[in-house]
């Protein structure tokens, strides 16, 4: 492998990865606040890819489905919450597993009658559609450039509002000690709905910015949940640093996995879950027990 | 009487499960083994998520796994041999439940759920992505496995009657082994490390053996289920491992109600004729279905046997399945 494969590949990991993240980030975020496991959260994903190409062929702007994407999937995240979470807190995991299991059967069916079941493909912004020539015969894709960054910017965005803001204050606080942090006057009401609402508007954005470069289709959510989890499992459950960690370690290996060893590829992240499992029960950054 | 009512109510329920084919058309006998067969996986399942506290969502990859041994063993023009077939497809459900186990149990609560999800899909890729048995396409099992000795059939599952009621001794089989592991000291153990482990665990109980001999048990169970349910469909696809019939059946079990050995098998026939009428009547049956499953957990918390007992004021099921696991729970 020369050094511009490697280098395009190494961009790839990296893109596919920060991806990963912002969907994890979101799953990570609702579980570590509100000690809810969402399974429909990857249902956000693959809806969040379906409104934007139902946003993009209706009126041919990204950046609109961009925004519309993200407002229609923290609207429907808040009533969500207001509807069905909110009875969940403090419910044992069974009632968190089968009623997102519920929700995923609900929302597939309304994407079935909205959207259909047909795969699709979405066009990149035009500005962004071209590519960067790196050698005579290879040439890397703007959008996935762009995407890195985009990610990247959020993600720094995100540390920004945990580590700097007094909602951040509190969203730690919260992921902490909950008790403790109700003790002490804090109301959880308002704050729980509203991370859960940004938490599923991240999965939603996640499958925005990929539709361009990958299919839209009905299943596309699955695999990117049992992707989240993996991310989660290794980074260590309610740490946005530990969901940046295994998320670029799955991005790397998913992707360098692929070009050397092309027949166990898909099994090669449980091998490296599994070797986490091991080593640190509670993931790399985890610290207690859940 | 107390005391004889439980067996009363045992023996209706079998004379009812022994009558049944005879008064219905073979569609329906084809229905009851499918019900009894996802009973079988569900009760199976019940061991760990009920009794042992512990929600798996990789039991789907045991049942397809079984459904695929039995696949890879049946010749193509052949039928496979039950008395190798079945001790090896349990025995595979039964080891990979053991691996997967002995990960996944390092782990607690959520990270519990999201380690047997990921091993589950895990296998569900090996046989997606890879040729094995026709990749994504599945592949058939041609013949019904034959159950001989010295070349004799003894019993011949290609009748759907003779395969219900093979089905039906497999179910009762695994009723009675359930029922005496619930009520054994390791019944109890496991109980009381789901209740309250670190008092389970000061008082010596080795938790982790514990837990990993219940769910390889539960796995070899899963996959009794998916050997009769690849020999009655006749194919086996990738779908059969996919986490959502681990969920569909984690919905048998709590529609049966989490502390009863036989419940899930209520929540199978409740859950499968829900599935049967509503395909039958709307081509959105995955709507109402969701709609269901999100008002019985909001609801029912402790499944629809607890609706019958509200109701009525009396335990509708034989009440010696609850015997020493914890009734107090139910709150």
């Amino acid at each position: 492998m020369d050094l511009a494969t490697f280098g395009v590949q190494l961009l790839n990991a990296i893109q596919y990865g920060m991806v990963l993240f912002l969907v994890a980030s979101g799953l990570t975020l609702v579980f570590g606040i509100l000690g809810v496991i969402n399974l429909a959260h990857g249902t956000f994903y693959m809806l969040g890819a379906y409104i934007a190409y139902g946003i993009v062929s209706a009126t041919g702007s990204f950046w609109l489905a961009m925004i519309g994407g993200v407002a229609i999937a923290f609207v429907a995240g808040l009533a969500l919450e207001n509807v069905f979470i909110r009875r969940l807190y403090g419910r044992d995991h069974l009632a968190q597993v089968l009623l997102s299991f519920g929700l995923i059967l609900v929302l597939d069916d309304i994407r079935q009658v909205v959207f259909g079941k047909d795969v699709h493909s979405v066009r990149p912004p035009e500005f962004l559609s071209g590519s960067i020539q790196l050698t005579a015969n290879m040439s890397y894709p703007v959008y996935r450039l762009a995407i890195c960054g985009f990610c990247i910017a959020i993600a720094v965005l995100i540390f920004l509002v945990i580590q700097r803001t007094k909602i951040g204050m509190i969203v730690r606080a919260g992921a902490e000690n909950r008790e403790m942090t109700r003790a002490l006057g804090i109301s959880f009401d308002q704050i729980n709905r509203y991370v859960f609402a940004v938490g599923i508007a991240l999965a939603a954005l996640g499958g925005i910015v990929v539709s361009p470069i990958s299919t839209v289709f009905p299943g596309m959510g699955d695999g990117m949940l049992i992707l989240s989890f993996v991310v989660i499992v290794v980074g260590g459950i309610g740490s946005i640093t530990g969901a940046a960690i295994g998320a670029l370690l799955i991005g790397l290996t998913d992707t360098f996995g692929k070009v050397f060893f092309p027949t166990f590829s898909s099994v090669l992240i449980y091998v490296l879950m599994a070797a986490v499992l091991l080593w640190r029960p509670n993931g790399i950054l985890g610290r207690r027990e859940v | 009487m107390a005391a004889l009512r439980p067996w009363l109510v045992m023996a209706v329920l079998l004379v009812a499960a022994v009558a049944l084919p005879f008064v219905v058309p073979t569609y329906y006998v084809q229905f009851a083994s499918k019900v009894l067969i996802m009973g079988i996986l569900a009760m199976g399942l019940n061991l760990v998520v009920g009794f042992g506290g512990l929600v798996s969502m990789c039991h789907a990859a045991f049942f397809g796994l079984a459904g695929y041994m039995l696949a890879i063993a049946t010749p193509k023009y052949d039928p496979a041999s039950f008395w190798v077939s079945f001790p090896l497809a349990v025995g595979v459900a039964a080891l990979a439940a053991l691996i997967i186990g002995a990960l996944a149990l390092r782990t607690r609560g959520v990270y519990f759920i999201m380690v047997t999800l990921a091993f589950g899909e895990m296998l569900y890729f090996l046989f997606h992505d890879t040729s094995i048995a026709g990749g994504s396409d599945g592949t058939f099992v041609n013949y019904k496995p034959e159950i001989a000795i010295a070349g004799r059939m003894l019993v011949n599952l290609d009748k759907p009657l003779i395969f219900y009621f093979t089905v039906l001794v497999f179910l009762i089989a695994t009723i009675a082994l359930l029922t005496m592991l619930v009520r054994s000291p390791f019944g109890h153990a496991l109980a009381a490390a789901r209740d309250n482990e670190r008092r389970a665990r000061s008082l010596g109980f080795p938790i982790f053996r514990l837990r990993l001999m219940a769910f390889t048990i539960s796995g070899a169970i899963a996959g009794v289920a998916g050997y009769f349910a690849a020999a009655q469909f006749g194919y086996v696809a990738p779908q059969m491992l996919g986490w959502h019939v681990s969920a569909t059946v984690l919905v048998m079990v709590l529609i049966g109600g989490l502390r009863s050995v036989a419940g899930p098998l209520v929540g199978a026939f409740v859950l499968l004729g829900l599935e049967e009428y509503l395909k039958l009547a709307t081509e959105y049956w995955k709507l109402v279905e969701g709609l269901v499953v999100i008002a019985i957990v909001l609801a029912l918390p402790n499944g629809v046997r607890h609706l019958l007992t509200a109701v009525l004021g009396a335990p509708q099921e034989p009440a010696d399945d609850q015997t020493g696991v914890a009734g107090a729970k139910h709150v």
